[in-house]
């Protein structure tokens, strides 16, 4: 059992592919999935005399994120040399940024950010054999396509205390990663990468622990994992009277098993050095306007908008917002709506696509790709807010729009699910139902309401729930005069 | 039939309006040039064309088809480019430099590659891989470097002019030690591109010549903005390099530097050197002191800056992509078996010395000191340059030294480019131009100038080579047999 209470520190490192046409430091093109060794070129091959060439667009694309993150942006773009040498990366040097990162300082959802960086990606290595790593494999290739692609490193400052906390912090970033429009964010892909620092300390205290690092993982689900199964490590280690090893940590989504790397020991000096073949390239007012003016609207400030404008609560206002491709389903069924935009049509419709649909369809897919389009959406919250269908009868038909798709008028009409309602058609149901239970009848006279249910739910039995609660219990007090 | 044995003779310049005149046929001079280097004894070749290509479209170019002769560090297209390097041995490249195509389109054609030191680490072409080039002057003494193979070349009369790369003196040294003009451009006038790194911040390509006109005709064809080369920035005057015509020098002021010329020159080139000031007076400069307070401190900088600079250059010869490899079992084995087996002794010097100057604690004490002490340098000839239109210096403290006589002493072989280093660490422009003799030996006369100062320097450097009257043709003395 454990003694002591700690708490995690967890610091990020995130790697963004940048979406630019062409690669960094050369002109080949920026594709996924081509042959292998084909967008190749003697710069990013690293042949005798070749030379880098800044892409102007990534250091736009930088600057737009370092606008988002609310970083200072520096003054001048200077390039350096990180030296390593991996069959990855063929200069034996990365062209990176050390002593002045393009972005300094910032914050994004209660997370400061330290730094962001330029540099370029590594060639792809593909080792053959069971381990699928360098170590003990066959033979390894290498795919120079993805080699020199733009990368932005987001660096955080060690404020996150819980892998739920990292995973809500990545979902925002990739987010407004994803608005802003500098990468496809896909971190199957590669193109959103994320190593965790986690070190853990006596709750209360301030001094950091040894922190380790956890590499390369390529979903939010496994980085929480990860983050939990080394945190639960370095608790066993420290209950247990034993230090922490400062190390570089693999983590195995299968076996939930983490291996180290490489320790501190091993740890390379990177020598870096100015880039003498990149002079520093200012960074004038004229850049910083227009990656200014290229800024949309972030998560933030449309959840600040969904709250002062349409009302929403902050806990979906932030759903909402905070994941775009909801945001925008949202947006667009809003803009569907029957009854026209306000908080009277946006709340309902809200509701109906944070609780109702996003558990049917589970928690992380995107309405988008469902059946259900955002007009139709609209729709049935508009004839569940008339009061045409019941609340119940609208889930069904959200059921049937869920598996078929199609209209939901005429899912009401063909399935008979419109409400059944007016005094005319209920009021001889309500009679039906005290008639057959004459004990909760005499209660109810008497000022009991607490049997009401009884009753309603007899209406329900005999309308299929199309009856509307209310209007059943208008009726109840007008038949027996209370 | 014109006299094969004469056409050699002829100037670039001269052949050029023959051609255009249509008194030589562009083929005829190519296969007399072609044959005489084919049977050259002086190893100033590493490659020779094996046959006269066509040359009917060069000839309508401005520069006629007149065969070029190129540096083994320049990528040529198909053709080996091994850079004095057995870890090159047999690469040939898949591009051509960029001003090896723009002098192809401005109508020279390739005649040959020309050895040097490898990487164009030293000072006299003995540290190639394909063995020391020969003074044509004297076969027992060192061409200089590292562009020996260049200079060598043109002095001989086995190629009319030069391509040749400086670094801190590969132009200019071996120019004076092979009696020819050579012109180190402005850092940045000229394309870097596909030329092999040495010292990215250092590394300049520029022109060996019979004289000075060749040399700015050819300087006229090679600089320009390459927008492959972020360090290229062209001319501020762009095709605005014209042939000197004047015979004067009136109103010049040429400064001395003390702090340059004082221990070590040998007592004959300091003659030589104090005859030419004498000429100039009479053609109407005025000589005065100047000061460089820190110019001598350049070669200590240099051999830290270019080092460090060169050991990450360097770090892309790894036997997997091109040039030699070493058999081994494993690929750490592999890597390191051809970096030993087929690199030289001094490049692995520079290396060490490199990545030694970068490591992590020794940055601040080496690299980042040079690079102020650089900055001193500069600031001192942009002061000298506002009392002296011209700075003059003997290219070299001694002439042609005999083969092996430095070469188990690198600090007194580092020491023959006391006085070209200054100039290439503040990146202005210098060329060098045959003097006068001693012991039978050229000497060089070396004029600086501010940046993009090249108009200048050729239109002094040829009012004084009409007053030397230099016979630029190789006496036969000491050990050579022609």
């Amino acid at each position: 059992m454990s003694t002591t209470t700690y708490e995690t520190v967890i610091g990020l490192e995130i790697h963004v592919q940048l979406k630019t046409a062409t690669k960094m430091f050369c002109g080949c093109e920026l594709t996924f999935g081509e042959p292998p060794n084909t967008r190749v070129c003697p710069v990013c091959l690293a042949l005798p005399g070749a030379l880098p060439v800044g892409n102007a667009e990534a250091i736009h694309l930088g600057i737009m994120i370092g606008h988002a993150l609310g970083c200072e942006i520096a003054p001048r773009m200077k390039f350096d040399r990180k030296q390593y040498f991996y069959p990855d990366s063929p200069k034996g040097y990365q062209i990176s940024q050390f002593d002045e990162p393009l972005c300094a300082g910032g914050e994004i959802g209660g997370v400061r950010i330290n730094r962001v960086h330029l540099e370029e990606d590594a060639a792809k290595t593909i080792h053959a054999g069971a381990s699928g790593r360098i170590h003990g494999s066959e033979a390894s290739v290498v795919d120079f396509n993805r080699g020199g692609t733009p990368l932005a490193e987001i660096v955080t400052e060690p404020d996150i205390h819980s892998a739920e906390q990292a995973g809500e912090f990545l979902r925002l970033l990739r987010t407004t990663l994803r608005v802003l429009g500098v990468s496809d964010v896909n971190m199957e892909e590669g193109s959103l990468r994320c190593d965790a620092n986690i070190s853990i300390r006596p709750a209360g205290t301030t001094e950091l622990g040894t922190k380790t690092e956890l590499k390369n993982m390529n979903s939010f689900r496994y980085i929480e994992r990860g983050i939990r199964a080394e945190v639960a490590r370095q608790t066993a280690l420290l209950d247990a009277g034993e230090r922490i090893v400062q190390e570089t940590l693999h983590f195995d989504p299968r076996t939930e098993r983490l291996t180290s790397m490489r320790s501190k020991e091993e740890a390379q000096d990177y020598r870096y050095f100015p880039e003498p073949d990149l002079v520093p390239v200012p960074v004038d007012a004229a850049m910083l306007d227009r990656a200014r003016a290229a800024m949309p609207e972030l998560p933030a400030a449309r959840q600040a908008r969904f709250e002062a404008d349409l009302s929403l609560h902050p806990d979906t206002a932030k759903l909402l917002a905070w994941r775009s491709e909801l945001g925008d389903w949202f947006e667009a069924a809003l803009a569907a709506s029957p009854d026209g935009v306000s908080p009277q049509t946006a709340g309902p419709l809200a509701n109906w696509t944070t609780n109702e649909l996003l558990t049917r369809l589970g928690g992380d897919v995107d309405p988008a790709t469902s059946k259900v389009t955002p007009a139709a959406m609209a729709q049935l919250v508009a004839l569940v807010t008339a009061r045409t269908v019941t609340a119940g009868a609208g889930k069904e038909v959200l059921d049937t729009l869920i598996a078929e798709g199609g209209d939901p008028a005429q899912i009401v009409e063909a399935k008979g699910l419109g409400a059944v309602g007016g005094e005319d058609t209920l009021a001889p149901i309500v009679a039906e139902a005290l008639a057959a239970n004459p004990d909760i009848a005499e209660r109810l006279r008497g000022g009991d309401m607490k049997p009401m249910g009884v009753i309603i739910g007899h209406v329900m039995k005999a309308t299929k729930g199309r009856a509307d609660g209310g209007e059943v219990t208008k009726l109840v007090r007008a038949q027996l005069g209370v | 039939m014109t006299n094969l044995t004469n056409l050699t003779d002829l100037t670039a310049k001269a052949a050029v309006d023959a051609i255009a005149a249509g008194d030589l046929d562009a083929a005829e001079l190519f296969t007399a040039y072609r044959e005489a280097a084919a049977a050259e004894d002086l190893n100033a070749y590493t490659w020779v064309a094996d046959q006269t290509p066509d040359l009917s479209a060069a000839a309508a170019l401005p520069l006629r088809g007149v065969p070029l002769a190129v540096k083994d560090l320049f990528c040529t297209q198909g053709v080996p480019s091994q850079a004095g390097s057995k870890i090159l041995e047999g690469y040939r490249p898949p591009y051509d430099a960029t001003v090896v195509a723009q002098l192809a389109a401005a109508g020279t054609s390739l005649l040959g590659k020309t050895n040097q030191d490898e990487f164009a680490m030293g000072s006299s072409n003995e540290n190639s891989a394909y063995g020391p080039v020969k003074n044509p002057w004297d076969h027992t003494r060192v061409p200089g470097g590292s562009s020996g193979g260049s200079a060598a070349a043109v002095a001989a009369g086995l190629a009319p002019w030069a391509l040749g790369t400086d670094t801190g003196g590969s132009i200019r040294q071996p120019a004076a030690l092979c009696g020819i003009v050579g012109l180190k451009p402005t850092y940045g006038s000229v394309s870097r591109y596909g030329m092999i790194a040495f010292a990215s911040s250092l590394d300049q390509a520029g022109p060996f010549a019979r004289d000075v006109t060749d040399a700015a005709l050819l300087y006229s064809h090679m600089h320009g903005r390459d927008p492959r080369d972020a360090t290229s920035v062209g001319r501020p005057d762009a095709d605005a390099i014209a042939l000197p015509t004047g015979e004067r020098l009136d109103g010049l002021r040429l400064g001395v530097p003390d702090d340059l010329t004082g221990e070590g020159v040998e007592p004959g080139v300091w003659t030589a050197f104090e005859a030419a000031l004498e000429t100039a007076k009479g053609l109407g400069a005025t000589v005065e002191r100047v000061a460089l307070p820190h110019a001598g401190y350049g070669l200590n900088a240099y051999y830290v800056i270019a080092p460090a600079e060169a050991s990450s250059n360097l770090a892309r010869f790894d036997g997997v992509r091109y040039g030699a490899r070493a058999e081994a079992d494993d690929l750490i084995t592999m890597y390191t078996k051809t970096r030993h087996d087929y690199m030289g002794t001094e490049v692995k010097r520079r290396i060490l010395i490199g990545t030694y100057a970068l490591s992590s604690g020794f940055y601040d004490a080496y690299y980042a000191s040079a690079q102020k002490v650089r900055t001193l340098i500069a600031r001192d000839f942009t002061t000298a340059f506002a009392g002296v239109d011209l700075i003059v210096t003997p290219t070299s403290p001694g002439v042609a030294f005999p083969l092996g006589a430095k070469t188990e002493d690198p600090l007194s072989m580092y020491l023959n480019d006391i006085f070209t280093i200054p100039i290439s660490l503040a990146g202005i422009p210098a060329l060098s131009l045959p003097c006068g003799l001693s012991e039978g030996l050229p000497v060089g006369l070396q004029l600086a100038g501010p940046a993009f100062s090249e108009n200048r320097i050729l239109e002094a450097a040829y009012a004084l080579e009409q007053a030397f009257a230099f016979d630029n043709t190789p006496s036969a003395i000491g050990g050579a047999p022609s």
